[in-house]
Formats: structure tokens, sequence, C-alpha cells
């Protein structure tokens, strides 16, 4: 074997973590809103982009704006060569084993539904169980309840504690006989939890249950190694991790992939066609029917090139920092209630305050420049389950500041004011 | 501050933290339940009809300030009305939110004017007027919930 350094694999020299700098790559971050600087802290719902995947995007269409893995001409070549090394990308940023296991998808909701569609129709059948937790967002719990209503399968769901934590022994209890797919979040949206999700695929695996984990938030602040993590199906959403929308991938081991029926049927994912027989595919373009979104691919290859030269070890460590800085400043405010105070958080602070409604600190903070999200962020079993109708939602991105934080405690003591408390 | 003291005036925050008429009307004779998908408010209004007259009105709920303002002081302004006059009302009301003519609102609106301050939030609409079309509902003796979605 030789011992020549691998340009593509070797590490990126990283300096110090600068967000001064880091700000300087991301356009949008520099405007004002009510007349006063943006702060933005509805990262859980979508990041802002940086100038390189803005400049992929435009690079695409003003040079190789051509369809894939059709055309003879040069522009498909280029298009076809710039959305397969995108692919090579994600493999490289999730460390799958091959491309054949990175598909192209709108996002982590279609990943889910893909799996519930075509594993689910392969393998699950009337009486069997899929197990979940109730933290899930609801694109980790609707497709399933569609699939069990299907086929008569059973959806369990795993409880959480007073701290918004997986509790394991319950998990592991609820694994059966029956149990033929875990769907887990690696990074809850409503509460910033962790789950231990390393004895959950340990747990299943040991009754030889495949998992599939809902990377829609962790991505962009976790490192994920899908080989080492040992899940057999990820899901992740383009735009969370400072790409486009409308584009997102399903990781999924080649052993499962191969063994499932296609997802859609059309273009792309054929070999050939005739009105008795249709033979699919290989591997990953089985399942990437139609002509796939070729910019957006483009956009996440250069998303994740992005954070992958800011190191992602960096940016949690930037990120863990705001977390703990704001979760101190955020106590201090009188009638301030933290949902969700799992020992294993990132990036996000759910919260309420007594005798105002998340919906009108939204409104207030707005009017300060400041971005958060209210509401009950597409996971109503969790408010459910902590007794509110709604929170405020406050998540980090790499680009946010202490100062920042700070901005965002005045912002919430006139909030108070307003309403004369 | 001061744009912002145009939506949250001292009525609406006095109507948001003591609504009026809050709580289940035991001699309802209609009633229904207002459901906004989108911040999860809820509102349940009550209604006793004598004739074509409302005679007595309650709600229930939780919500923002905005919806729970709205539907304390909609219930004040709508009892002792006909149904129709209730209609127009709510008309009137949800041209001062959403209307482009000039925001001068009409004198039959009396206090609720207030929520002119709702124009400049687009977004916050429907929680001022998820009550209103709660009310709508119950007067057409509607059993399915409403939604503002």
């Amino acid at each position: 074997m030789s011992s020549a350094v691998d340009p593509v694999c070797s590490p990126t020299p990283q300096r110090p973590f600068d967000v001064g700098r880091v700000r300087e790559d991301f356009p949008a971050l520099h405007q004002r809103v009510q007349g006063k600087p943006l702060i933005y802290l509805d990262n859980a719902a979508t990041t802002q982009k940086p100038r390189p995947v803005l400049e992929a995007l435009r690079r695409f269409y003003e040079q190789d704006c051509s369809n894939v893995h059709r055309g003879v001409h040069t522009l498909s070549q280029r298009a076809t060569e710039a959305y397969e090394r995108a692919r090579e990308t994600v493999r490289r940023f999730l460390n799958a084993r091959s491309e054949e296991e990175i598909i192209f998808v709108r996002g982590t909701t279609e990943a889910i539904n893909l799996v519930a569609h075509s594993f689910g129709r392969a393998r699950v059948r009337a009486g069997d169980e899929i197990l979940i937790s109730a933290m899930e967002h609801h694109s980790n719990i609707v497709p399933w309840q569609i699939l069990c209503e299907e086929t008569g399968a059973r959806l369990r769901v795993a409880p959480i504690n007073d701290e918004g934590e997986l509790i394991l022994d319950e998990f592991e209890r609820l694994l059966t006989a029956r149990t033929r797919l875990v769907a887990i979040t690696h990074l809850s949206n409503a509460l910033g939890t962790i789950p231990p999700v390393r004895e959950v695929i340990q747990l299943a695996h040991a009754r030889g249950i495949p998992v599939l984990l809902d990377g829609a938030q962790a991505v962009a602040h976790l490192k994920v190694d899908v080989q080492e993590l040992d899940c057999d199906f990820y899901a992740f959403s383009g735009h969370k991790l400072y790409g486009p929308t409308g584009i997102g991938v399903l990781y999924g081991k080649a052993e499962w992939l191969e063994a499932m029926p296609p997802y859609q049927g059309g273009g792309d994912m054929i070999s050939s066609v005739t009105f008795e027989k249709t033979t699919y595919n290989r591997l990953p373009y089985k399942f990437e029917a139609g002509t796939p979104h070729i910019a957006g691919a483009i956009g996440l290859g250069a998303a994740i090139e992005y954070v992958t030269a800011l190191g992602l070890d960096a940016i949690a460590a930037h990120e863990r920092d705001l977390l703990i800085y704001a979760t101190e400043a955020l106590s201090g405010i009188p009638g301030l209630r933290l949902i969700g105070t799992a020992r294993e958080k990132a990036s996000i602070l759910s919260f309420t305050l007594e005798g105002i409604h998340p919906h009108d600190i939204g409104t207030i903070l707005d009017h300060e420049g400041i971005a958060i999200r209210a509401g009950h962020h597409c996971a109503q079993p969790v408010m459910e389950r902590f007794g509110v109708p709604a929170t405020a939602r406050v998540s980090f991105a790499l680009y946010n500041t202490r100062e920042e934080v700070d901005a965002l405690v005045t912002a919430l003591q006139k909030v108070r004011e307003v309403f004369d408390l | 501050m001061n744009d912002l003291r145009d939506l949250y005036q001292e009525v609406l925050l006095d109507h948001s933290k003591r609504p009026r008429n809050f709580g289940v009307l035991e001699d309802a004779d209609h009633h229904a339940v207002g459901h906004n998908p989108l911040c999860g408010d809820k509102v349940v209004v009550y209604l006793r009809m004598e004739g074509d007259r409302i005679a007595d009105i309650r709600f229930q709920g939780q919500g923002c300030a905005v919806s729970q303002a709205s539907a304390s002081m909609m219930t004040e302004s709508v009892k002792g009305k006909t149904r129709a006059e209730a209609e127009a009302l709510f008309e009137r009301f949800h041209e001062l939110l959403t209307g482009t003519e000039p925001e001068t609102a009409s004198p039959e609106l009396g206090k609720l004017a207030i929520f002119a301050g709702v124009r400049k939030y687009p977004v916050r609409v429907k929680c001022a007027t998820l009550a209103w079309h709660t009310l709508r509902a119950a007067l057409e003796r509607k059993a399915e919930m409403v939604s503002t979605e």
C-alpha cells in the first residue's frame, strides 16, 4: 500500500475558528430588519447560505446547466461530473463505504418516506411494529403512521423523561420480536436532545432490527460517521447544513438498498424498459427517478466542503460555547422555563416565558431584528409531553456570537416590559 | 417601541390578562371549537340564542395575547346582537385587519378599533380572527372543528 498522502483525504489545515471572518461569508447576515441589524437565531428551521454555495449554484446555471446521465455533449458531461462529485463529497462527509449508498432526495422528509414506502412495503406486515421515540419531528412520525395504517402494523413510542431524554430501559422493553425497524432522531429539533444513538443501535442490532437515524438537525452540529454509528439508514436535508432547499440525502447500507423495491418509477432509475418487463438501474440510481435537483446536489456538495474546511469539531466547540453561555444567560430571566434540559444537547434552546405566549415573544423579538421560531416546531407530541401549547425556540449556527445572545437577553427583557411584567 | 405599542395596546393587554366572559356557558345551545394549527391556539365559543339574538356568550381557550384579547373583546361586542349584526361586525373587523382602505375604523367597531395595529403584522391576522371564525361556526351550528388554515 502506498504511503503517499491522498490529497482528497488529508485533513485541511484549520485556522482557529474566527466567527467574525466566517460571518463575512454569509451575505444574508448583513442586513437590517425592522431597522435593526439582523440576528438570525432560527437555524433549526433553515440556515443561511455561504458565498461558495451561492457561487456553485450560479456557476452551474451559468455554465454547466444541462441534464445528467444522458447527454453525450460537453455540458451534460460537466453536469454529470459535478453531480457525481457532490455524491462523493456526501459519501466522504458521512464516511459511507460506497457512493451506491448515497441517494439524493428532496430532504429528510422524502428520505424517511422513501424508507417507509420501500422498506415498509417489502418487510412490514400486519402485527409488526415500528419503534420511534416521543421526541420525534412529525416527519419521523407520520410516514410510519401511514405505513401502519396500510399494513396493519403498530407504531410504538419510546417515552422520554422530564429533561427530554430518551428512557433507554423503556426503549429496550419496547424492542420485541415484532419490531421491524427503529426510527429515531439524532438531535431533537424541539428539545435539542442528542439521544444515545450508539446504545439504541446496539440494542436494536442485538435483536437483528435495523435503525434509521433522522439527522435533519444533527448533521450541521455533530460529526457523523455512519460506519462507526453502524446505523442502517441516515436521513438529512441540505438546507439545514448551509446548502440549498429541495435537496437532501438518504444513506442506506447497500445490502438493505439492494433488497428494497424502487420508491418511484420513471427515467434514470431503469436500465431497460419494454412493455413486458423493466429492469431497474443499479444503486443508487434505482432510487433516483426523474431528473434530480442537480444544482441542489452541487450546492450541497459546496456546503459540505465549506463546513468540512472549517471543521465540524471546531464548529461544534463554538456552538457548545454559545449554548452554555445562552443557557446561563436565559436562566436569569424571571419566569423563563427551559423545555429540554438533557445532559447531551446541542444548538437548541426551547423555552416559555410565564404569562407571555411564544407567538407574542416571536413578534416582539422580530421587532428587535431577532429571528426565532415560535410554535410547536412540528413536534406536537413533544409539546403535549411538557404540557405547553408551544415554545419559543432559539437555535444556533456556526455564525452566531455571544454578542447576539446578549442582544437576545436584552430583547427578552423588553418583551417582559411590553407585557408589564 | 412605538409601533409595537400599536399592536400591544393597554386595552389588548388588559383583555388578554383578564379575559371577559371566560369559561363554559352551562346553558349554551350552540358551540364551536376553533384551532390555529400554526401556533396551537385553541378557542371554544359558547352561545345561548334567543331567537335570532345572541343572549349570552362565553369562550374558553389558550393562545397568544392577540387571540385571547380578540376573543374577550368579541364576546363583549356581540352580546345582545342579532346573527346578522354579528356577521356584519365580523366583516368590518376583518376589513380593519386586512383591508387596503385607510385605517379609519368604522364607528360601530367601537373598542375593536384597537386591532388596527394588527394590520402591520400580517401573520398575526389569524390570531385576531380565530375567535370570530369560531363564532361564525357556532352561529351556523357547525359541529366540526374550524381551522384558520
